[in-house]
């Protein structure tokens, strides 16, 4: 049962699911069911719609001239990467602090990770300090289910291993819904490294419970095994993945990948897969280019498509921190006074 | 003293007599078989509407002494195989310090005299410090008492030695048993490659990894003609080579767990650490095929691979955790409910497969139930349903994906040498 209650909360109403739908841009709040965001396989689509809707007022913030507010003040958000990030960590602490949050950062290498401690002894420390969101990224995938079946705060998975990348894929999604009005019936092309991708399996989950069509598309070595019965459709060429589609997600190839044989060299990869200004023509006229970043210049997408009309690279960053926003202010709003727990 | 088992249904294990009657034993041997045997002077247990058996042999566990035994130890891990329904059992060397010399099968042996309540047997290991690198000295491993060798844990990888091995074991007429895994087809794999593996981003560990080298293993066995067994057989082609290679005469048994046949790869769903184990668990159509293996002969055994770990090795991200289940005390359960209850296997296939098969393989005068023969007995009711529950195990670990289940066949009764260590249910 989703958890509803009337804006104001002077007279909370029940609700049931098929009431929020029909009362969409009402004055109704609804809360997430899950302590955790730990991937978009594990919410569901009313979920995924009320923080992409939440974004929206976030992103008015995010672009305005005084970018404050009192959202999460008292609260305190730690995050806690075990692998090097630029912007997922930055986009996290900046909208925990335009909303007026305690942040504070904890890498792997400058703490007690690197004398051994285990990952659930350096959580319940951070917890037993009064935390109330740990951000986790971790090399492991998995690692944060485990974190938050072991502390009272919420964790937010902001990247495990080759799992999920939930906030990446529901800015990708806010970014679709911005540019194309819906979400459902788009046909979304993904192509790359999916076997490694975690942003991959994160847009596979979300997009396909909001309707869209996806297929995906790499070099055959990094495919995961029977990822059809996910429901997306499976291309050996670009051309064919890439043709009459709404949206193109470009993957960041790791050159480690070409180390381990995956792939013979980068040049025989960016010939085959990299999108460049005549592949990305089979496309729709109006589609949409996309790419979790950073980008591999000439080699995932050439830099005319990078820096092209079509691309909304620069523009994902920015929705990025409307989407965790929303998504911190929800996940903080559990439990209190708001909530109606049925 | 003297025992009466009176009216069990008894299943003799060997030559396929099934009748209810009762056993006397005198002085821990078995002293007759009949019906109505007088009673006077003697202990009685009623196993009327019981099956009785004869006690388990597992030709596949980890006692992790010595060297681990904040896992387990002697004493435990008997205690746990006693509560099981094993009266035997052979324990594999891959230890610290590894089972690769006399003295350490000699600290096996003497250890189980003291410490343990059910028979031991030590495994020896192929190579030295089972580095795969040079033999182990296997003709003084089979005289100091070793009943087979092993690498187990990991695989010889070089064909070369494992060649050789078969032919030097061959001169002493003791058993391989191969650990099949291409560690390179591995690479790192943590659960089979397929669905799951896809959908929770943990690297896949392809069946042909176990494939390729009980392949290899078979082709090896059959020109050195040695005596070969595939341990933990999980696949579906792994089991259609092994069919193969019995049908072109070579000398080779298999076994497989009753985690091949009970579980598939969904049990790793929300990266649950206990359903984490080496060979990995599979699918549905494996598990269709190990069932189909173990109806038509191909699996000729069903082993525990009892393999404890400290709950803090399985309470971390599971790349991390460690591979492996405990077996023991769910081992027969999951057989009787899982394969004699949908009809798969008789009761006394199911027999022949956990008593008599594992103990030819091994060498022991042990898996039958026959007057002047030791009484090895193990009495169950194959009608009452229990619920698993990990807090009532004997091991000292309790990493088992089994918590909950709903199983039949709980031993009621086992006897060690005439001596009744677990009575109804409870372990003495």
């Amino acid at each position: 049962m989703l958890m509803l209650i009337k804006k104001g909360g002077s007279s909370p109403r029940r609700q049931s699911k098929v009431a929020f739908t029909e009362m969409q841009g009402m004055d109704v709040i609804m809360n997430l069911k899950s302590k955790d965001l730990l991937g978009l396989r594990d919410i569901s689509a009313e979920e995924i719609q009320y923080i992409l809707d939440t974004a929206k007022t976030m992103k008015y913030i995010v672009t305005s001239n005084n970018k404050k507010t009192a959202h999460l003040q008292g609260k305190s958000i730690i995050t806690l990467f075990y692998e090097n990030s630029t912007r997922t960590r930055l986009s996290f602490e900046l909208a925990s602090k335009y909303m007026g949050a305690s942040a504070a950062n904890i890498s792997a290498s400058s703490s007690s990770v690197s004398k051994g401690e285990t990952l659930l002894d350096t959580g319940k420390t951070i917890d037993m300090m009064g935390s109330d969101i740990i951000i986790m990224r971790h090399p492991m995938s998995g690692a944060p289910h485990l974190l938050a079946k072991n502390v009272r705060s919420s964790v937010i998975n902001a990247g495990d291993g080759m799992n999920e990348h939930p906030t990446q894929a529901l800015l990708d999604m806010f970014t679709i819904l911005d540019k194309k009005g819906t979400i459902k019936g788009l046909k979304v092309s993904i192509v790359g490294d999916i076997l490694h991708s975690r942003v991959a399996r994160s847009n596979i989950w979300g997009l396909t419970k909001l309707g869209a069509e996806v297929s995906v598309s790499g070099p055959a070595t990094l495919i995961p095994r029977d990822i059809e019965m996910l429901g997306v459709k499976v291309y050996s060429t670009v051309q064919e993945a890439i043709l009459d589609a709404d949206v193109v997600i470009g993957l960041r190839i790791q050159l480690e990948r070409q180390k381990k044989g995956l792939f013979p060299t980068i040049r025989e990869y960016s010939r085959f897969f990299g999108i460049d200004d005549k592949r990305l023509k089979l496309a729709r006229e109006d589609a949409v280019v996309l790419h979790p970043g950073p980008v591999n210049r000439g080699v995932e997408l050439s830099s005319s498509v990078i820096d092209g009309e079509q691309s909304y690279i620069n523009e994902q960053v920015t929705n990025g921190v409307a989407v965790r926003m929303a998504l911190l202010y929800l996940l903080t709003r559990r439990g209190s006074n708001n909530e109606i727990v049925d | 003293m003297k025992l009466l088992i009176k009216n069990g249904q008894i299943i003799d294990g060997k030559a396929g007599i099934e009748k209810i009657s009762d056993i006397l034993i005198d002085d821990g041997i078995i002293a007759e078989i009949e019906e109505d045997i007088d009673s006077s002077g003697c202990e009685i247990i009623e196993a009327k509407g019981m099956y009785v058996v004869p006690g388990l042999v597992d030709a596949h566990c980890h006692l992790r002494a010595p060297g681990f035994e904040y896992k387990e130890d002697i004493e435990s891990g008997t205690r746990s195989a006693a509560k099981g329904g094993f009266t035997s059992i052979a324990c594999m060397p891959n230890t610290n310090p590894v089972l690769d010399n006399e003295a350490m099968i000699m600290y096996i042996l003497n250890k189980a005299k003291t410490d343990g309540i059910v028979n031991v047997y030590p495994i020896g290991a192929v190579s030295k410090g089972l580095k795969g690198e040079e033999l182990s000295e296997i003709g003084e491993l089979k005289f100091a008492g070793a009943v087979a060798l092993s690498d187990d844990g990991r695989p010889v990888n070089n064909s070369s030695l494992m060649k050789k091995a078969m032919q030097y074991a061959s001169m002493f007429d003791i058993t391989i048993i191969s650990h099949c895994e291409d560690l390179e087809l591995v690479d790192e794999g943590l659960m089979n490659e397929g669905y799951y593996s896809s959908i929770l981003g943990l690297k896949g560990n392809p069946a042909p990894a176990e494939e390729v080298m009980i392949a290899r293993d078979l082709i090896l066995a059959e020109y050195t003609r040695a005596s070969v067994h595939i341990a933990h057989v999980s696949t579906e082609l792994g089991v259609d080579l092994i069919r193969n290679a019995k049908r072109r005469g070579v000398n080779v048994t298999a076994e497989t767990c009753p985690h091949y046949f009970s579980l598939t790869d969904k049990a790793c769903e929300g990266f649950n650490t206990n359903a984490k184990v080496n060979p990995p668990l599979r699918t549905e159509k494996d598990v269709a095929a190990i069932i189909e293996g173990l109806k038509d002969g191909t699996i000729d055994i069903i082993s525990t691979d009892h393999a404890p770990h400290h709950f803090d090795e399985k309470n971390v991200e599971f790349k991390l955790a460690a591979n492996g289940m405990v077996g023991f005390e769910t081992a027969f359960p999951l057989a009787v409910t899982n394969l004699v209850k949908p009809g798969h296997l008789t009761v006394e296939e199911l027999v022949k497969k956990m008593c008599l098969n594992p103990s030819k393989m091994l060498g022991l005068n042990k898996g039958t139930i026959e007057a002047g023969k030791v009484a090895d007995i193990l009495i169950f009711d194959i009608n009452e349903q229990y619920t698993v529950d990990i807090s009532t195990f004997e091991s000292k670990s309790k990493n088992s994906p089994f918590n909950g289940f709903k199983l039949y066949g709980q031993p009621q009764y086992t006897i060690v040498g005439g001596n009744p260590i677990v009575r109804e249910k409870v372990l003495l």
